[in-house]
């Protein structure tokens, strides 16, 4: 084989690669859109469930999502933001700027179920917040955190330096650099970091399933104290914990969270390319 | 502190600076004299960028530096505890050697930095940006856009925003950091140009971008080499009749 002819392989052989990791992705998605597309109606949106959960619709579970979802961004992004902040714009490098990096590296990498027994043991039981949306946001907040700190504190550090000397050069106080010019500039990065992190947030099942997440509860929450259901934690339940269960339901239900948790990844990818155009550096 | 005519402006008092363990200037003393243009030249890396920075404060952003010696400002030093900075840097202001405009409109660029000094009213933000694009030789240019983004301008015309925007603070000092390294000569004529006519009112210290453009625009002339001030005299003097052998082989092109 001669030179160019090993280059045509190395570009198949790569090409090859990039498509296995497409496969998957078409075919989860596939699947689920062709056998979960039967159950989609109004009822199945905005109905409470029946018969143990064999009909009716999903409601309460796609209003917990979203009051948990509201709740974790409540919670993460001013913590989230606020030391991202910190982190690129203030903190020099001490032992304890040291400490916190290392501190949003290991927790990035804490399996969620242990997130979970984390808030079971937090907010739950020492903070007396019982299973409850309270808790099952922060628990999910708290594990948000690192995605939002990173993504947020990279945005904040792609600003170019010159930025900040010009407006310190123009009386500019360090904040007043950061509050007119460094942070509008890094916004668009910030909110897909946090729409990523909310995303995530959405979709996880082992957090709430000590924290908040209820069984079966066949009205909404009315309170910040309450328990509710929640689609990744329902979508558990209706696979494993119910005989009879009705394959369109199931596949429904994966669905409608695929849907949401897409919904949020194209409004931050949307965001992000509108930006990019747009900016002047 | 009331200072007259003759006083310095700016004293610099046996300053020596270093960044970590490697001294930037070693030393250096000398008085900057009011309504002139002071030139700060000399090769690379002779320590001129870091005393202009020194003087408005700029490098305090930088982390990991040393300094000695005092820098006064009309008779005060500028290092003392309870400095205000920002009210520092509006009175003494800063142009880079690549334009920066700051992202936003003409408009914004100019008026970012007395908005930021507290300065609302509308009418005195308009009068701002009229005079100081005028006296940065901008205005006929682009008084008709001034809400276009600033990066849409020429290089040499983002450079001039530059210098106005400092000037819409009114400081009594600017400070040019080779201001027309990145410009086309025209450009660069302008530049020049507009601070001859800016010296009446302000003091103006510049590191040049050639021998000869600090030739062209120096009343005061001082020589850096590796951090230590060589010769430092009036312009013409330091340029036809240097002392120092070392300035001598600078300024007549032996090295450079």
């Amino acid at each position: 084989m001669n030179r160019y002819q090993v280059q045509r392989l190395g570009f198949v052989l790569l090409t090859l690669i990039a498509l296995v990791v497409v496969v998957p992705i078409v075919l989860v998605v596939g699947v689920i859109v062709a056998r979960g597309l039967k159950a989609i109606n109004i009822e199945f949106l905005i109905a409470m469930p029946r018969d143990g959960m064999r009909a009716g619709g999903i409601f309460p579970a796609i209003v917990g999502t979203l009051l948990l979802t509201l709740g974790t961004a409540l919670a993460a992004i001013p913590i989230g933001v606020g030391g991202a902040i910190y982190l690129a714009e203030y903190a020099r490098d001490t032992w304890l700027t040291r400490a916190i990096r290392l501190a949003i590296l290991n927790l990035a990498g804490i399996p969620s179920v242990v997130y979970g027994l984390f808030g079971l043991g937090l907010f739950v039981l020492f903070l007396r917040l019982g299973t409850s949306i309270l808790a099952g946001s922060l628990t999910l907040a708290v594990m948000t955190l690192p995605i939002i700190i990173s993504t947020a504190e990279e945005a904040l550090r792609a600003v170019p330096s010159e930025f900040r000397l010009v407006s310190a050069s123009l009386g500019g106080t360090r904040w007043q650099g950061i509050r007119h010019i460094v942070f509008p500039q890094a916004l668009p990065g910030i909110i897909t970091g946090v729409l990523l992190g909310l995303l995530r947030a959405a979709g996880e099942t082992a957090p709430i399933l000590f924290t908040v997440a209820a069984f079966f509860l066949p009205h909404l929450p009315r309170s910040l104290f309450d328990q509710t259901m929640a689609l990744p934690y329902h979508l558990y339940v209706i696979s494993t914990q119910v005989p009879g269960m009705p394959h369109e339901i199931q596949y429904g239900t994966a669905l409608v969270l695929l849907m949401l948790v897409l919904s949020i990844n194209i409004v931050a990818t949307s965001i992000r390319s509108y930006f990019r155009r747009r900016r002047q550096w | 502190m009331v200072s007259n005519d003759e006083s310095p402006i700016i004293r610099i008092e046996n300053v020596s600076y270093a960044y970590g363990d490697k001294w930037a200037l070693r030393n250096v003393s000398l008085d900057v004299q009011r309504n002139a243009i002071t030139v700060f030249l000399g090769p690379a890396s002779g320590g001129k960028t870091t005393l202009l920075r020194l003087i408005n404060r700029l490098n305090d952003l930088v982390d990991g530096t040393r300094m000695m010696g005092r820098i006064l400002f009309n008779g005060q030093d500028i290092y003392a505890p309870g400095v205000d900075v920002p009210t520092l840097r509006r009175r003494i202001g800063m142009v880079f050697a690549l334009p920066l405009p700051l992202p936003g409109t003409i408009r914004e660029n100019i008026t970012y930095g007395p908005r930021l000094a507290g300065i609302k009213d509308k009418t005195r933000l308009a009068e701002l940006t009229e005079r100081s694009l005028r006296q940065a030789a901008l205005w006929d240019e682009v008084k008709d856009r001034l809400d276009a983004p600033a990066s849409s301008l020429s290089g040499g015309q983002q450079q001039r925003l530059c210098i106005a925007r400092s000037l819409a603070l009114e400081p009594e000092v600017l400070l040019l950091d080779e201001p027309t390294s990145g410009l086309d000569p025209i450009s660069t004529a302008k530049v020049e140009h507009s601070l001859f006519e800016l010296k009446s009112q302000y003091t103006i210290i510049i590191v040049p971008h050639s021998i000869q453009q600090a030739a062209r625009v120096a009343d005061y002339a001082a020589f850096f080499l590796m951090g230590e001030l060589i010769e430092y005299r009036v312009g013409t003097e330091l340029f036809t009749a240097p002392r120092d052998r070392r300035t001598e082989d600078y300024v007549t092109g032996r090295f450079g």
